[in-house]
Order: structure tokens, then sequence, then C-alpha cells
């Protein structure tokens, strides 16, 4: 489903790479952990992957999609196919979470009857049923990033990227996110998911990429936090 | 195509409601607009008003053709259809002896001692053509015909463009020509300045909205998506400010208009300014609206494009 060969990202040729020759492959339906220290490498890798950046060399393939041979007018196509939650929300700030939400299914062209309708139950998936109307700045953080993750999935996206979606919550806020990303991989949809979060990491037991001054330096199933 | 229907309403609907959610935004830069709108009608009234006025002074302007009494009325006849068929003609008007006398007394009215002394003798007066040139810097072709030896053997006295007249109205159409250049360049000018203007205001609408654009973008929108809505903004602005500096003007003359009236500025004639402007409302209003909308599209067009470039590199 994603597939990284030897994969290098330099910003400043001066301070070296940001990711250096990382190879990663992550199976269908799987859910990925990347931990590393702040400045290991985890946002240069997932902006790789939705092709806000381009890889200095190396290749990346995703969901059958050669990204040395996508074109520009294809990358909202590609997008559309990922879902994203990034760190800080990245909400529309013009618009309430009803919209936010159907914003994803409007560009892609579906009907107003069926956005009508597939919303709601998104938002009810995420605990946000009755805030339909609240404003992006009327939310509180935790809040705020389930209408992201709402955003992210309700376009069933068969791969979903969430760039550490605790990093703003308190655990009890922080937990009820992950629980919502475990949901969405039982129906199917493969995770990569970065955190900081020691917690989350040791109760999930899932295969955890540990990356380190832009290196894969860990790759393990069933794994706990460990630098 | 149903898809694309449903991708075009919502894009309209789209940029109503982010217009109406970003009004503060919106008041600021409609006012810029409004502004700088009204500058450009009021200087394309300004401009209509200056050509009308020199229109009228170049009317008022005629060449006399003063003709020997001992013409033969057929040689006279022939002298008017000859000039009448000179391209630069726009009008010819034959005064025989006695015409010429009555429109001289008519002239003199006030100049009892003038009339008195041409009354006491024989019709001093010679017959006259009256000729009024379509362009007076091409004057010179009918001075020319009239110079001829042929043409010159049947005038009694020089043609009346010579010396001062000859003066005076070189001065007007040299006046007349500057005016109506500085009237075009002011207009362009004007229209420039506001184009920058509102492009600038427009811009930096969207500028404060740039991260709302990188948004749409990560989430797989489509240019054309994330575009429409900013587009149908900027042409809502256009429009309105349009709309209200029309009404402003509109306002001013209904407000001044009795005060215009009683003003005299001399040559200018300031009510044709009135007149102008409603004989020529719609067709202002829609040259507003274009401009309006047109600047508004194509400065919403180009500060979005910054920010929906992909990366290359």
């Amino acid at each position: 489903m994603i597939l990284l060969d030897r994969v290098s990202k330099t910003y400043n040729r001066g301070l070296g790479p940001s990711l250096d020759r990382i190879s990663l492959h992550v199976e269908a339906k799987e859910f990925v952990i990347v931990v590393g220290q702040s400045g290991a490498g985890k946002t240069t890798l997932l902006r790789l992957l939705t092709r806000e950046e381009r890889p200095t060399s190396g290749k990346i393939i995703i969901g059958g999609i050669d990204y040395d041979k996508l074109r520009d007018k294809d990358i909202p196509l590609l997008r559309r196919k990922i879902g994203v939650v990034f760190q800080d929300f990245k909400l529309l700030p013009n618009k309430n979470v009803f919209e936010n939400v159907a914003f994803a299914l409007e560009i892609v062209g579906v009907s107003n009857k069926e956005i009508k309708h597939t919303v709601p139950k998104v938002l009810e998936i995420v605990n946000l049923t009755g805030k339909e109307k609240r404003m992006p700045m009327e939310l509180s953080g935790g809040e705020r990033q389930r209408v992201a993750i709402a955003r992210a999935i309700v376009r069933q996206p068969r791969i979903l990227i969430a760039d550490e979606p605790t990093g703003n919550l308190d655990p009890k806020h922080a937990w009820d996110v992950i629980k919502v990303l475990e949901k969405i991989n039982r129906y199917g949809t493969t995770v990569l998911l970065t955190t900081h979060n020691v917690e989350v990491v040791n109760k999930l037991k899932r295969r955890v990429v540990t990356l380190q001054n832009g290196k894969v330096v860990s790759d393990r199933a069933n794994a706990d936090y460990k630098i | 195509m149903k898809r694309k229907w449903i991708t075009f309403l919502r894009i309209i609907h789209t940029g109503i409601v982010n217009f109406i959610r970003n009004l503060s935004l919106a008041v600021a830069a409609i006012a810029v607009m409004v502004v700088t709108l009204t500058i450009v009608l009021f200087s394309v009234i300004a401009n209509a008003t200056f050509t009308n006025t020199i229109a009228s002074i170049t009317n008022r302007i005629d060449i006399s053709v003063y003709l020997k009494d001992t013409n033969t009325e057929v040689q006279n006849q022939n002298l008017v259809s000859k000039i009448t068929k000179l391209p630069n003609t726009k009008s010819v008007q034959y005064l025989d002896k006695k015409t010429a006398l009555q429109r001289y007394i008519n002239q003199n009215a006030g100049n009892q001692a003038l009339l008195i002394a041409v009354s006491q003798t024989n019709n001093p007066i010679p017959a006259t053509i009256l000729v009024k040139p379509n362009d007076l810097n091409r004057i010179q072709d009918l001075k020319t015909f009239l110079s001829s030896t042929d043409n010159k053997a049947l005038q009694s006295d020089e043609a009346s463009y010579s010396g001062d007249r000859k003066q005076a109205i070189d001065k007007i159409t040299g006046a007349t020509n500057t005016l109506r250049k500085i009237g075009v360049t002011a207009v362009a000018i004007f229209t420039v300045i506001c184009a920058l203007i509102i492009f600038n205001t427009i811009q930096m609408a969207i500028f404060n909205r740039r991260d709302e654009i990188t948004i749409m973008r990560l989430l797989g929108a489509k240019t054309s998506y994330i575009r429409g809505p900013f587009i149908v903004e900027s042409a809502i602005y256009g429009i309105l400010a349009a709309v209200l500096s029309l009404l402003i003007i509109n306002g001013l003359f209904l407000a001044s208009n009795n005060a215009l009236q009683a003003t005299s500025l001399g040559l200018l004639d300031i009510n044709y300014a009135s007149t102008f402007f409603s004989e020529n409302f719609w067709k202002l209003l829609g040259l507003q609206l274009m401009v309006g909308t047109i600047i508004g599209v194509v400065s919403s067009v180009i500060a979005t494009r910054r920010y929906l470039k992909f990366k290359t590199k």
C-alpha cells in the first residue's frame, strides 16, 4: 500500500538530510506508528507522502501511484485518496463543523443529498453530533482534532495519515482520538500514525517504526515505545 | 455533466457565503473600489464635458468668404457648390448682399452710430459665403482652394481666416487638441491607478486567507474549485462597488443640480455633465460593472496563483 525506497530529503545542503535513504513498506490495512524525537524526520516523511514536498532522491509509491510519474494536475486526485489528519488540525476557519467535513465530499462532486446523509454519520463516529453548526473557533482542541479526523475519513480513504493527532490534547481526549483511528483501521483503512505519546504507543501494541536523525533505526511489530 | 453543474453551483454558493462571512474585509475592499471607480467615472464624465465644450466652441467658428459686387449670381452659386463639395466642408451658407447686410445689422444692434452710418450709404456689405469646416486642423485645404487665381478673382477681400481671426482659430485648435489629449490621458491614468489599487486590496484580502487556500489544496481540491469562490467574491466586490460609485455620482448630480444651473463657468458647459450622465446612465453602469468585475476577477486570479502552486523541488 505504501512503499518508500531509499528516500532522502535535503532542505539545506549545509545542514545534512532531513530524511536519509529511508525504506519502508506498509501493507494494506496495517496500523503503523512512526515515533521519533523532534527533528527526527517524522513530519518530513508525512509531507513527502502527501506530496507537499518532493524527495531529493528515492522512490515513493502509494496505492499504486508512482510519485515520479505524478503530474501537478494529478496531485489533487492523489490527495483525495489519502485522508490526512494534521497536528495543527488545518480546519477551514470560515466554515462550521458540518461544512468542514462536507468540504472533503464537495470537492469530489458528491451530491448535496449524499452529503447530508453521510456527514452526520461520520460526526457521530467522532462524537460530534449536535455540534454541526459550531465554528472551529468555538471548539476545544480535542473537538477540533475530531473534526479533522471526521474530514479525513468521510471519503473512506484507503490510507489515513495522522501527524501527531494527539500532540495538542490532554490524555483523555488523546485516547478518544486514538480509539477513532483504531476503529477506522478495523474498517479496513491503512493507518500511518506519528506520535510522541509513549502511553499511546505502549497501549496500542502495533508495528512501531523509529526514526532518528532522518534514518529508520528500528522497525518492530507489537512494539513498545523505545528510543 | 451533472457533477460539473453541482460544482459550478457550489462555487457560486460558496463565494456568496464567503462574502457574507468575510464582510468586514469585504467592506474595506469595496470602500477602496468605490472611491477609485468614482474617480474613474468622474474623469470619464469630465472628459465628455470637455469634449462637448470643445465641440460647441469649434461649432461656432466659421470662415467668411466675401464676394465681389460685380460677380454674377451664377458665379457665386458656382463657388458655393464647389466649396460644398470640398471634403472638409461641414456646411455652407450663402448670404446675398441684402441678407448679409441684415445679419450685420443684427450683429451690431447695440451700436447705433454704426447702424446710422450704414443706413446712410448704399449697402457696403458684400455677399458672403459662411463655411463651417469639419476639422479645424485641416482648414488649410480650404484656404488653398480659396487662394487659387480663379477663385481669388471672385473675392472682394481676404477670407476671414487670416490675421487676428486666424490666430484665434489656431489657438482654439491647439487648445482643443491639447485638452482632448489631457482628457484621454487622465482617464487612462486614473483607470490604471484604479486597477492597481483594487488589485492590491484584493491581494491583501486573499493574503489574509492564504492558509485557507493551502488547506484546501492539501485536501485535494482542484485549482478551479479553490479559486472559483474567490473569483465570485471579487466579482461581488466589483459589482457592488460599481453600483455604489454610480449612485454616489448620481446623488452628487441630484444634490448640486440647482447649484450647477446657477453657476457660470465661462465656456465650460457644466450642465452637459449632468445631461451626459443621465443620457448614458446604463452605458456608464455597464462600463463600471465591466471595469469593476474584470479588475476584481483578474486580481483574484493573480493573487490566488502564488498560493496554489505545487512545490517543484
